[in-house]
């Protein structure tokens, strides 16, 4: 029998389905096998064996969650591509180790305003502080809006044991029961893991805010000190001396 | 009068005519966020310290509004208006159509105040919180039951090629909206979620969404519009039955593969980013074969350019359309790609394209279409070339000046100096923007003043037809009351 168009234009039924089958080849075939193959994540080890990225410690959880709040993914992108000119403004080019705890990604597709993957540690605190209150008092040339409101605004942080278990349950290996603590221990080394238990969450935050001290005002705990806590630990957590040259080439 | 009942009958125009004019309350409310939004970039004293209008939190307003708002209420109308023309048949479903109305706007107006206020999943052309998600899913499940009750409801075996991409468009939609939105609430009543995925697959199915949110949403569907509202304001058949075939199923198999285009260079595999470039340089062949059928339509009747402005708005669409698909996979390549990413060379192609394409095909469609629904003339012709007019100068502002900023931007970024150091910081290449951006302020401010003058002569055109319906009606009822 000779296949003709015209059985399909007839047939809304089958019009629907072919058009399914169709559309759904293309993400299949790309989507899919990034769950499957292993060398898409890089293996990132630290010199004691531990895994070198973690999760983000609460503070810096809801820093990044002020951070996605204010759309700063709009014109700040976090991956450094293998250039010179991004290798020497921005350091080591991006790994997919680097996100791969970011629940969503924050790569972002614009850079309005310079790439942020290893910001952290570049300026201080005080720097960041004075930049985001208002972006010309350090950079007389920036288009950047000022967000006073920063530094005013204390830290919401009611339900950082609600977010931590969200992402647990999206695989982020925050702990809530002895083993997963244990398992934290050996994968990341006891000071990182206590950092990820969920039960201890509040006390963590308000100690690392304490502790860092990033808003410069140690009374009050604020968005600046969550937000400042995050971009000062972003692209630091890989030690690029540990490897050689063409380790981290051989995933791409 | 009595005319004037059947075809109410025959035909659920007042679906239709919801949807026209909140295509048009969407546009003025899109654009001029877009329009803020470019001045506060020229102009950055603009954002106030105001949270709610921050540059990244009205950013996302504008692209939601004009792509759902102005572009999705223009396709609501038209694929409802489309399907009963070509099917001769009444729209299923009066009460759940009124129901996608509703729902709609209202998806529109809480994800709009929601991102303002601080709620977004933080995903490019997808910050809708998680509740509006599941409100957008539930509207789009009616949207196709809608859709596909009205086909078999036909009164004519075929079903018209405007159909198939409608349907494609619904379909796939469906599909990436829920995929990409999957997502962890943190709890029951909490506005804020987390996606389901990270990294590197996250990124993947974020522009899997993204590339097909223009390849379906922005593309297929208004190839609809297209393949219906051409031939109609034309008076001719489609130029080729044959490439229309070719060129839809083409079209859709292909878009799905090109989303790893925007991630080229980062951390996603190459095999991924080679795979998406190879296929986007194939989609220049589906793009151009609808180009082609809906431009050669005209042959045979090219002098309509001349006095047709509603014509002219549609072939113009075409055209841009045309540019703006060869643009693409141009960008789409890994060596021009590594200057454009991350520059305004992608927002003056987005724009080539929607202001373009999208907006000027809808546009053309609209002076079409709102007369005929309220059985009257356009209020005036004049003001339709003004229009044309005042929106071909605007996208030419825009995209010029995008072009200027981003390759200028690029290439300043990546000059070294005699020592191999860095020539420029990255704040120099930002005060080179300034002028490219006052620019292309002014072609927004053009375009949405074409968009102002359009909204004066509807408003017109709706008041005189209905005042011509009442008048109709009073000398019946005199007639009537005579006999």
């Amino acid at each position: 029998m000779k296949f003709k168009h015209e059985s399909i234009e007839i047939n809304a039924g089958l019009l629907i389905i072919l058009t399914l089958v169709v559309i759904s080849i293309g993400g299949l075939v790309e989507i899919v096998p990034l769950f499957f193959i292993n060398n898409t994540v890089e293996q990132v080890k630290t010199a004691d064996g531990h895994d070198a990225i973690r999760p983000y410690t609460p503070l810096e959880l809801r820093g990044r969650d002020i951070y996605i709040r204010e759309g700063c993914y709009l014109c700040h992108s976090q991956m450094i591509r293998p250039f010179r000119d991004e290798m020497l403004r921005y350091g080591h080019y991006s790994l997919a180790a680097e996100s791969q705890y970011d629940h969503p990604f924050q790569w972002g597709s614009k850079r309005t305003g310079p790439d942020l993957a290893r910001v952290g540690g570049k300026y201080s605190n005080a720097w960041h502080v004075a930049h985001l209150t208002d972006p010309r008092s350090v950079v007389p040339e920036s288009i950047m809006p000022i967000y006073p409101w920063l530094k005013k605004t204390p830290l919401e942080y009611s339900d950082i044991r609600d977010r931590m278990r969200a992402l647990r349950a999206v695989g982020v290996p925050y702990s809530e029961t002895d083993a997963e603590y244990k398992a934290n221990v050996k994968r990341f080394g006891k000071k990182v893991a206590e950092e990820l238990n969920i039960l201890d969450a509040e006390k963590n935050l308000v100690g690392q805010a304490e502790a860092g001290d990033y808003d410069g005002d140690p009374k009050h705990l604020t968005e600046m000190d969550a937000l400042v806590a995050y971009l000062q630990m972003l692209g630091t957590m890989v030690d690029f001396h540990q490897y050689d040259e063409g380790y981290f080439a051989k995933f791409r | 009068m009595a005319q004037a009942i059947a075809s109410t009958e025959q035909y659920n125009y007042d679906i239709v005519r919801r949807f026209s004019i909140m295509t048009l309350v969407w546009a003025v409310v899109g654009m001029s966020a877009g329009l803020y939004a470019a001045l506060e970039l020229a102009f950055p004293h603009l954002n106030m310290g105001i949270a709610q209008i921050t540059f990244g939190r009205i950013r996302p307003v504008h692209t939601t509004l004009v792509i759902f708002g102005f572009g999705g209420n223009a396709l609501f109308a038209t694929s409802y208006y489309v399907v009963q023309r070509t099917c001769q048949t009444r729209l299923w479903g009066s009460a759940l159509a009124n129901f996608t109305f509703w729902g709609w706007q209202a998806i529109l107006l809480l994800g709009a105040l929601s991102y303002m206020w601080g709620y977004s999943q933080g995903r490019e052309y997808a910050e809708f919180p998680w509740p509006i998600d599941i409100m957008i899913a539930v509207v789009w499940v009616a949207y196709l039951l809608i859709y596909v009750q009205t086909l078999r409801r036909r009164s004519q075996p075929h079903i018209y090629v405007a159909n198939w991409f409608y349907l494609a468009f619904i379909l796939a939609t469906a599909l990436l909206h829920i995929f990409n939105n999957l997502a962890v609430p943190v709890a029951m009543f909490n506005m804020n979620s987390y996606s389901a995925f990270s990294g590197v697959q996250d990124a993947m199915t974020q522009w899997w969404y993204g590339h097909n949110a223009v390849g379906f949403f922005l593309t297929a569907a208004f190839l609809g519009m297209m393949y219906y509202f051409v031939p109609k304001q034309a008076g001719r058949p489609v130029y080729s039955y044959r490439l229309s075939i070719i060129h839809f199923w083409a079209l859709i198999f292909l878009y799905m593969w090109a989303g790893a285009h925007h991630l080229h260079w980062t951390a996603l595999p190459d095999w991924t980013s080679t795979l998406a470039a190879t296929f986007s340089i194939m989609l220049l062949l589906p793009s151009w074969g609808g180009m082609i059928n809906g431009i050669m339509t005209l042959s045979g009747a090219w002098e309509k350019l001349r006095t047709d402005p509603i014509m002219l708005f549609l072939i113009t669409a075409l055209s841009f359309y045309g540019m703006s698909t060869f643009e693409g996979p141009l960008m789409a390549l890994k060596s021009v790609n590594a200057l454009s990413h991350y520059t305004d060379w992608t927002i003056g192609h987005v724009h080539s394209g929607a202001l373009g394409w999208v907006a000027m095909v809808t546009f053309g469609s609209m002076y079409h279409l709102i007369p005929r629904l309220y059985d009257t003339k356009i209020h005036s012709t004049k003001l339709i070339y003004v229009h044309f007019w005042l929106a071909s100068i605007g996208i030419v502002l825009y995209i010029t000046s995008m072009w200027v900023a981003g390759i200028g931007q690029g290439l300043l970024l990546r000059a070294f100096d005699d020592y191999g150091n860095l020539a420029y910081s990255f704040i120099e290449t930002v005060t080179f923007l300034h002028q490219p951006y006052v620019w292309r302020a002014i072609g927004g401010m053009f375009f949405l003043s074409g968009v102002l003058i359009m909204v004066y002569n509807m408003v017109r055109t709706i008041l005189a037809g209905k005042r011509e319906a009442a008048e109709l009606e009073a000398r019946i009822a005199a007639k009537m009351a005579r006999a």
